[in-house]
């Protein structure tokens, strides 16, 4: 089955064609939070590279966040009007699953970051198995102090992977056992993103448009404050 | 290049909407799917409260719009999308689901400017208004007199320098507790009220063809602080009256010195009653057309970014897939 796996929940923006043999054609640009502009054209690019009509794809994958608002939801919108309009099935997966995915041959505990901006990280924490990643902990978004200082409480080797650890070095690369992942893994691709997808799709793991729900992690700051006034 | 069926969507503000419309004027199908229940605990429209209602809502509102015109996805030639101005990211919901959708149906993608397609809403209920044509564009974000000189043939006379007509309405009714949006409210309260009993400022009422209502919102909140029993029912109607006076007098300004075939509202205030009547009191004493739209017209729809699309699209052809949103997009004037 031919799967398209689009991600954007990051500063990048990134698509990918592929099936069992692997990603076919990608494509990603960095242009800084322009990815309504760069998502449509990398998709008819990346069909035309693969030599595949639209109307071939099996299956939408989606970076469904956590991760900046507004690129999210041109990935995610994108991604729904593509699933809906060819009437297949999607796959989504969270942004830090696809951070920790591509790193899963190490021994250690894995740490997923994703800059959330405002001085927060979206986090979570893996254990690598057989084949793969095993999430052992809910995404969330909190202080890098915070996570650090959960990092250090568990005195275990751990390998943090992320633009939310880069933005935070200093926190983390003087903690002992701590290593911090190169800075080629530090966004979610859309090729991990098909491959991870492929695996779900060979056990049937679809959901319908109507079920992508996008991972913000945090609520509105008017929704907040409202709710802080009334309670 | 034409086409026949145009999709159009509508995500600018509040609003998430979908419509297939024929030939610019034939409406086969108009769906709006309103978020004012959401936002009125807030006293306003919350943008990230708005961007994510619009994910959620986009691709029911489009299908039912396509089940409601009786047709078939490929029988869709065109789809148009507002991309500016008005709410970054909730514009970019509806921009990029019509981008995804004519890359799968291999159809033309029409970037629409909201203000353009407001122009376009008489046109759906009146195709044979001539030109040229005075348009008063008022909304909760707008304020602006507009001739129209000919299809896609604009030029701007004035706008307002400070607050928008519609929002002048918010905050009136924000000030006196009487709940959002504020339109609706002041327009049902001022029925049993007299527009004679407050005699409020007229700014800028015979110089020029800009508009300012900041003055007039504080003239209410000073009127209500120094008589906190006075009427509410009267305070609306005098205030409501005091808009409408500025408005329709300037546009009936314009309408002369333009030698318009027809004087046209558009916009959510268009729906205001009083603003309705005095429109159609000058148009039938200086003997030229009123074209007030239905109020499902005036208010944010995407039967109106179809009908704007169909002429764009014959004289401009598609939009490039690169586009994004432009939250400043101004109207085109030739
Ligand atoms: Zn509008």
């Amino acid at each position: 089955m031919l799967i398209l796996g689009i991600e954007s929940a990051t500063s990048r923006v990134g698509c990918a064609i592929g099936g069992h043999e692997g990603t076919i054609a990608s494509a990603h640009s960095s242009r800084g939070r322009r990815h309504a502009e760069s998502l449509a054209p990398q998709i008819e690019f990346v069909a035309e590279q693969a030599g595949v009509q639209l109307a071939d794809i099996g299956a939408i994958a989606i970076d469904i966040g956590p991760g900046l608002f507004t690129g999210l939801r041109v990935g995610v919108t994108t991604a729904l009007a593509l699933a809906t309009t060819l009437r297949i099935p999607m796959i989504g997966v969270t942004s830090l699953d696809l951070l920790a995915f591509p790193v899963g041959h190490t021994h250690r505990m894995i740490t997923a970051a994703v800059d959330a901006r405002r001085g927060e990280v979206f986090h979570a924490t893996y254990r690598p198995v057989p084949g793969g990643v095993q999430r052992i902990t809910e995404p969330a978004v909190g202080e890098p102090e915070d996570l650090r200082s959960a990092i250090v409480a568990e005195a275990a080797d751990v390998l943090i992977v992320g633009d939310g650890a880069l933005a935070h070095r200093h926190l983390f690369e003087d903690v002992s056992g701590v290593e911090i992942a190169d800075e080629v893994l530090a966004f979610p691709s859309a090729s991990a993103l098909v491959s991870l997808a492929h695996a779900r799709a060979m056990r049937e793991e679809f959901v319908r448009p109507d079920e992508i729900e996008p991972l913000y992690l945090r609520r509105p700051d008017a929704v907040a404050k409202w709710d802080t006034a009334s309670s | 290049m034409t086409a026949d069926r145009i999709l159009g969507i509508e995500t600018s503000c509040d609003e998430t909407a979908a419509a297939v419309v024929r030939q610019g004027t034939d409406v086969m199908s108009s769906v709006v799917s309103s978020q004012i229940e959401i936002h009125q605990r807030y006293g306003g429209v919350v943008p990230e409260v708005a961007s994510r209602a619009h994910v959620e809502s986009i691709m029911p509102v489009i299908a039912q719009s396509i089940v409601e015109a009786g047709i078939e996805d490929h029988e869709v030639d065109a789809i148009a999308a507002t991309h500016g101005p008005g709410l970054v990211g909730a514009l970019l919901v509806g921009v990029s689901a019509a981008k995804a959708m004519s890359l799968v149906w291999d159809v033309p993608f029409i970037a629409m400017n909201h203000l353009e397609s407001h122009l376009y809403a008489a046109f759906l209920e009146e195709p044979d208004l001539e030109m040229p044509l005075v348009v008063l564009l008022v909304s909760g974000g707008h304020t602006m007199l507009i001739v129209m000189e000919d299809h896609l043939r604009y030029r701007v006379l004035g706008s307002t320098l400070d607050d928008a007509a519609g929002e002048a309405f918010d905050k009136v009714a924000r000030f006196m507790d009487l709940g959002y949006p504020g339109g609706p409210v002041v327009d049902r309260l001022a029925i049993d009220g007299d527009p004679a009993a407050i005699r409020f400022p007229r700014a800028m009422a015979n110089d020029g063809w800009d508009f300012s209502f900041s003055g007039l919102k504080t003239a209410v909140v000073n009127h209500v602080r120094k008589h906190p029993d006075a009427d509410v029912n009267d305070v609306a109607a005098s205030f409501q009256e005091a808009v409408a006076d500025v408005l329709v007098g300037k546009a009936r300004r314009a309408a002369q010195e333009v030698g318009a075939r027809g004087l046209c509202l558009a916009g959510g205030v268009a729906a205001n009653s009083r603003l309705r009547e005095k429109t159609l009191d000058v148009c039938v004493e200086d003997g030229y057309r009123a074209f007030l739209p239905s109020r499902a017209m005036c208010t944010d729809n995407a039967a109106m970014v179809a009908a704007a699309a169909w002429w764009r699209l014959q004289a401009d052809g598609p939009s490039p897939l690169d586009i994004g949103a432009n939250p400043s997009l101004r109207l085109p004037v030739s």
